[in-house]
């Protein structure tokens, strides 16, 4: 295994050290979503979707 | 009642002025940035960095952003905070830059990455801007999907699967995607909201989604 993997693999544990208290705050403090309100993303995650597989046709 | 009637608009023409602000300030600050962190990952191109740089960079910057910048935010200090944390990743850039650049299709990968990033950030950021909707119920969702992409990078370190790679990339991308509307939302809706953090919170978004955007047009688009 060379340097740019164990690189890689330290600073994604690093990452999870650190993010992982803070999502299980945020997951615990976020409101709830009113019905209708996910609509909302996901037309424009969607719309995402549909646009980089117009790219990948396009390269 | 002639005092309140007086009082609550001048209270909120006071708090649309100040999420004004923070907007204008937030994009001028992230226009800055991304030109900063684009010149700091030409100069690493020209100079020819080794791949190494890349994760040394990227670990100097985050320990800008978890140490220093929290205690900075709220000074002119962090400013300065934020051009280091986005000139160390633009530097690190350089190295994956020139990677792609050397393939059969490299530069038009890289031009339609750029190109497409920013359509897909002035689209979501105009969509959270002209709804002005309220996206402050995806954070637990999103946090999630951060960490699950995360877990999903550590575990195809090990298991090279491009299949994996692929799929974390699209994964990465809708989150980013994800925090764009969230991040905007809260510009809008979020008091408390700091144009310093906000302008990190964006760029990272934005580094991100240009990053997976890079990798999915790299596997799928450059085999011909």
């Amino acid at each position: 295994m060379d340097w740019m993997k164990i690189g890689t693999a330290i600073l994604l544990i690093m990452m999870l050290v650190y993010l992982i208290p803070r999502a299980k705050i945020m997951m615990q403090q976020t409101r709830k979503a009113e019905p209708g309100e996910w609509m909302g993303v996901v037309l424009p995650l969607a719309a995402v979707a549909g646009f980089v597989a117009l790219l990948v046709m396009i390269i | 009642m002639n005092q309140y009637d007086n009082v609550m608009p001048h209270q909120a023409v006071k708090s649309a002025v100040s999420v004004n602000k923070v907007i204008k300030n937030t994009y001028l600050l992230l226009s800055a940035t991304l030109i900063f962190s684009a010149v700091m990952a030409a100069v690493s191109m020209v100079l020819k960095v080794p791949p190494l740089m890349h994760l040394l960079s990227l670990g100097g910057a985050i320990v800008l952003m978890w140490f220093v910048l929290p205690k900075t935010a709220d000074s002119a200090t962090g400013l300065w905070v934020v051009f280091g944390i986005t000139g160390l990743m633009g530097f690190g850039l350089g190295p994956i830059l020139s990677m792609y650049a050397s393939l059969p299709k490299g530069p038009e990968i890289i031009a339609t990455a750029f190109g497409g990033t920013g359509v897909i950030f002035l689209g979501l950021s105009g969509y959270a801007l002209t709804t002005r909707k309220d996206f402050s119920f995806m954070g637990g969702f999103l946090m999630a999907g951060l960490i699950l992409a995360i877990v999903a990078s550590l575990a195809n370190i090990f298991l090279a699967m491009p299949a994996l790679s692929l799929a974390v990339s699209a994964v990465v991308m809708l989150v980013m995607s994800g925090f764009i509307l969230y991040d905007t939302s809260r510009m809008i809706h979020d008091p408390s909201a700091n144009y310093i953090m906000m302008t990190v919170s964006l760029y990272l978004s934005i580094y991100n989604l240009f990053l997976s955007l890079l990798q999915i047009l790299g596997i799928l688009g450059g085999d011909e």
